[in-house]
């Protein structure tokens, strides 16, 4: 299918920009997911939340067709997501970049264009325009000509986020792209998300970080192996779900007009153990 | 002086050689980025030495060797992808099966031919000296489909090799163009066993490729220099090979080989703005 076509329809008002349905899948025998049904309508922005090991990357590799699925069905835009996969943008976690790859900023944001470019092509002036509209809005435009190796963990985050913005995706598939962020990075990349919504992207969030997520998002998916919830936060965020979603008891303390999700004396994830939320 | 560089080449031989190592060198290094950014030189090592039964089987039945070559290499390259993906067996594992089973093939058919075999050493440590006008047509011919190649699938080729996975995600056939790089890596080698050797040519992939990496973070650049040192290594080992009377292409590889140690000393005493992170 082609890119211009795939555009126009993304732009008609369907009912769901996503919908997955009981899916399953293996990656490794370590992650695998089962039975996981959701739907996402245009402009949502959703969380998906579970610990360590819970199957979100391989929840992310399963739509975009990266690991075999073993049954069910992914649509967008209600119809088979696969032929389609120009459209997701997908953030895949930092770690697996190979920061001593000879290449600039620039070139990285770049490849973000490639499937509208096409085959056999070179890059035209909209495409480096696009390139550099993408880097303005992650504050990285004055890094355009710094080899990625010599970036910080939060700026090659929004180096990688400007590569999914440069690709102009509908829907967008970010695996925990606030982890191990300094804490203006992570403003930033949030302030971003949000304009993204506003103008009608959607977005999918996977995170292990709960205080981030409660005032936020429209939607939060609980998984761990097998599907737990699905719903809005408000509703979602009740300690038996959220403790059947983690294997341990969590509270929920409302701080003036804001949640914050802490651990009792049983033991937590150290590293979020009193983060609060920033908003 | 002048006398002493200008000499060599007043034989056809010379010019040949000449000609057909920087065309090799270049090709090697074109096709070496990919190989030392994305870690294949045991692949590499690998197709060169399974081109040794083709060769052997070529000369058996008196056909061309490097068409002999060329299948083997091919097939060994497909095969590898196969076996790794069959069975529970990894990738560099189905890798040293196939190139020492191919390898021992071809050993074991040369210890058949009585007589005469040094044509066939000459293909396992090369001689650029030897190289006929009709090899230097085929390997101007085959370099311009490898070169072209690049070219046409350069961005695609780099999106694969800095990130394999974003490729696959966005939608591009990245098995096809994996086995696209195979093929290019061995129709290298083809050119490059007349030159160098079947033993050596790995040093033709990875050396100047990965002494040009040690200079520059962009990928067109590493390239470009990759070419220089190749030619450079080239020219010089030719002229080694003619005053001192010792194997040219070994002198090529060594010549490559000193480059390389000489950059990653070098890098330490330049500024370091010079440098590579």
């Amino acid at each position: 299918m082609r890119i211009a076509e795939l555009k126009s329809m993304a732009k008609k008002p369907w009912r769901y920009c996503l919908e997955v349905r009981d899916l399953s899948a293996e990656y490794g025998e370590r992650a695998a997911i089962e039975g996981i049904s959701f739907a996402i309508q245009p402009g949502q922005m959703i969380a998906v939340i579970g610990p360590n090991g819970a199957g979100k990357s391989t929840l992310f590799k399963a739509i975009l067709g990266l690991i075999p699925r073993q049954r069910g069905e992914i649509l967008l835009h209600e119809k088979p997501a696969l032929p389609q996969r120009a459209l997701i943008g997908y953030l895949p976690q930092v770690e697996d970049i190979n920061r001593d790859f000879p290449v600039l900023v620039q070139d990285v944001v770049m490849m973000g264009c490639y499937p509208r470019i096409g085959w056999c092509r070179r890059p035209g002036l909209t495409d480096h325009q696009s390139v550099r509209q993408a880097l303005a809005r992650v504050d990285m435009l004055s890094h355009a000509q710094t080899q990625i190796g010599q970036l910080s963990g939060g700026q090659l985050q929004r180096v990688l986020l400007a590569r999914v913005l440069a690709q102009d995706a509908h829907l967008l598939l970010l695996d925990e792209p606030v982890s191990g962020v300094d804490a203006a990075s992570q403003h930033a990349i949030f302030a971003l998300l949000d304009e993204l919504r506003q103008n009608g992207r959607t977005v999918v969030v996977a995170t292990h970080d709960l205080n981030c997520v409660i005032d936020r998002f429209d939607q939060v998916l609980c998984i761990n192996k097998r599907m737990i919830a699905y719903g809005p936060p408000n509703v979602l965020f009740r300690e038996d779900i959220l403790e059947q979603t983690f294997g341990h008891h969590l509270m929920i303390v409302q701080v003036g007009d804001r949640h914050l999700v802490v651990a009792d004396e049983h033991g937590w994830p150290t590293r979020t153990r009193s983060v609060k939320s920033d908003t | 002086m002048l006398e002493f560089l200008i000499a060599p080449f007043e034989f056809g031989f010379m010019q040949r050689a000449l000609i057909g190592s920087v065309l090799v060198g270049a090709i090697c290094a074109l096709v070496g980025t990919y190989v030392v950014l994305r870690g294949l030189a045991f692949v590499g090592d690998a197709l060169s030495h399974a081109a040794f039964p083709g060769v052997v089987i070529a000369y058996l039945l008196k056909a061309n060797i490097h068409l002999g070559a060329a299948i083997f290499t091919v097939l060994t390259a497909l095969g590898i992808g196969l076996v790794s993906r069959r069975g529970r067996v990894s990738y560099d594992t189905a890798i040293g099966i196939l190139f020492a089973g191919a390898f021992a093939l071809g050993v074991l058919l040369m210890s058949r031919i009585r007589g005469y075999t040094v044509d066939l050493f000459s293909f396992l440590f090369g001689n650029v000296l030897g190289i006929s006008r009709q090899d230097l047509f085929l390997a101007g011919i085959l370099g311009t489909i490898v070169a072209l190649t690049i070219f046409l699938f350069y961005k695609e080729l780099l999106l694969l090799s800095f990130d394999p996975t974003i490729a696959e995600a966005m939608g591009y056939p990245v098995q096809a163009l994996n086995y696209l790089l195979l093929s290019l890596i061995a129709l290298t080698i083809v050119i490059s066993i007349q030159a160098v050797g079947i033993i050596l040519v790995v040093a033709l992939l990875v050396t100047p490729s990965a002494t040009a990496y040690l200079l520059t973070n962009r990928f067109s650049r590493m390239m470009l220099l990759g070419i220089l040192f190749a030619a450079l290594a080239a020219v010089s080992g030719l002229y080694l090979s003619y005053y001192l009377n010792v194997a040219s292409g070994a002198a090529i590889v060594l010549v490559s080989t000193c480059l390389f140690f000489l950059v990653l000393a070098g890098r330490r005493l330049w500024p370091a703005g010079m440098r590579r992170a």
